[in-house]
């Protein structure tokens, strides 16, 4: 009790560590050295702290590191491969949708949470979904067509109304 | 924030839960999402030495929509609420007030039982389930026992669970075919200022007995509005909606903070109560 050994696999791999019960994820994912990972608001507000628990967008801040015994957790640093960005990342930079960055991580992962579950959404469903991310800097427009533009390639580029 | 030491012990019934609580009292709180709780505790208003996670106690998971009612395990999250394809068909306006429930990553953490237990004034089911004569399965040393919801709210973060006792599951009744209801809110800040839940029969134009509305997030506990005069009334007049807002302003009893100030509630009250009897009668028959 109060420290125990959990089982999980972290952007693809198994991995077994020990922690205390009161350790939040965001500290176990940082302490890590996955720092892509930001802490902002602590307060489950601003979503720079998402990452994706058995594909669940979360609130790292405010989630306990146990939690993620026996589950998978995806973090900012899961996505790319090797070199070659994930989709969604590269649709983040082709749409200029982050300034400063600091947002981006946590936009991303929640982004990835609803194209896993719903692959062609429409502009209402991202809204309504990322509303829960904040950024600072960007404005929303750019985000939310970065995520509409990952189902429809063919959109990038365009300019849209 | 850091967290200060404590232990976490996950049980697999209600027993062990209860038992844990017996044992260790105040220092002990039940933990499911840990969307409030540790906030709570980040923010140094609470500090309990003991959670008891309830998350590994299997039949807590359960999500039932029966002839007669939907019955809500403890652990069922607000995820879990707003995806349920058999919730949606059977109370789609419960359905669509959890999707609206907070951010996406609080309604994946967080149970419709958590956000009961916590009574945070500010909150959308409540209303709802009042209006719905929704009822709380809680089990304790003794056995169990039921409680309206509008019995379970009773102030600020105040509720009547025993200190030994645990919520296992909500239970809705299901609405007669031809009930209608509706909740619409107002929000500015991350959790609604005033939300205003509508359930109704209306046969002929005609209310079927009074309407009953209930307006939740302005007091410290949903707050129903008197109509006991409107039994019989015409739904779609609006005189009728004007007596029912002015009731319903009434009703309340709002303070000045940060989402307005009385007089302010009092009006958005009224406008909102307004609004849900238009979605009320727009499903019209
Ligand atoms: C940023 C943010 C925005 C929010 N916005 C909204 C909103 O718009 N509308 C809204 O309605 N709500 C909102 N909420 C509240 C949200 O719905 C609750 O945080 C959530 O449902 C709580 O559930 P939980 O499982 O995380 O509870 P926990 O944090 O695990 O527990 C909360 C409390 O309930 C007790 N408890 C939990 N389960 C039981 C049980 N089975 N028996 C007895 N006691 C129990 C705990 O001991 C604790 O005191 C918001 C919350 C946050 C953090
Ligand atoms: S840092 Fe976790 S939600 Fe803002
Ligand atoms: S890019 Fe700066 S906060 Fe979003």
């Amino acid at each position: 009790m109060g420290r125990r050994e959990i089982a999980l696999t972290l952007n693809g791999t198994q991995r077994r560590i020990e922690v205390e019960d009161q350790v939040l994820l965001i500290e176990l994912v940082r302490g890590l050295g996955l720092i892509g990972t930001k802490l902002s608001c602590d307060t489950q507000v601003c979503g720079a702290c998402t990452v994706l628990l058995d594909g669940r967008p979360v609130s790292s801040c405010t989630t306990l590191a146990i939690e993620a015994g026996g589950r998978t957790v995806q973090t900012i640093e899961g996505l790319a491969d090797g070199t070659k960005l994930h989709p969604i990342q590269q649709a983040f930079i082709d749409r200029f949708a982050f300034q400063c960055g600091y947002c981006t991580p946590g936009m991303i992962m929640a982004a990835k949470a609803l194209l896993d579950e719903k692959p062609d959404p429409d502009a209402a469903t991202v809204r309504h979904w990322m509303e829960g991310n904040i950024c600072r800097c960007t404005g929303y427009g750019s985000i939310v067509e970065a995520v509409l533009d990952v189902a429809h390639p063919e959109r990038v580029g365009e300019k849209l109304p | 924030m850091v967290l200060r030491r404590f232990d976490v012990h996950k049980v697999t019934s209600v027993a062990e839960a209860v038992a844990l609580r017996q044992r260790y009292g105040e220092d002990a709180a039940v933990y499911a999402g840990g969307t409030e709780l540790l906030l709570a505790m980040k923010l140094g208003v609470a500090r309990w030495p003991h959670l008891i996670d309830i998350k590994p106690i299997a039949a807590l998971r359960t999500l039932a929509v029966t002839k007669d009612l939907v019955r809500i395990g403890a652990t069922v999250t607000h995820w879990d609420l707003e995806r349920d394809p058999a919730v949606a068909n059977v109370l789609p306006v419960f359905a669509r007030l959890e999707a609206n429930v907070a951010n996406v990553r609080v309604r994946a953490a967080g149970t419709l039982a958590g956000n009961l237990a916590f009574a945070e004034p500010h909150a959308d089911p409540p209303a709802l389930l009042v209006a719905l004569g929704a009822r709380v399965i809680l089990e304790g040393p003794t056995g169990t026992r039921n409680l309206l919801v509008s019995d379970l709210l009773t102030g600020m973060y105040q509720t009547a669970i025993a200190p030994d006792e645990v919520i296992v599951a909500i239970e809705i009744p299901l609405p007669a075919r031809d009930v209608r209801m509706a909740y619409v809110k107002f929000q500015v800040l991350e959790r609604p200022s005033v939300g205003v839940a509508a359930v109704a029969t209306v046969r002929d134009g005609k209310f079927v007995g009074p309407p009953a509305i209930v307006i939740g997030s302005v007091d410290e506990v949903p707050r129903a509005v008197p109509a006991a005069e409107l039994a019989g009334a015409l739904a779609g007049d609006p005189r009728t909606a004007e007596a029912l807002a002015e009731a319903a302003s009434a009703a309340v009893d709002p303070s000045d903070d940060l989402a307005g100030s009385a007089e302010y509630k009092r009006h958005v009250v009224g406008v909102f109560v307004r609004r849900a009897l238009g979605q009320l009668m727009a499903g019209a028959a």
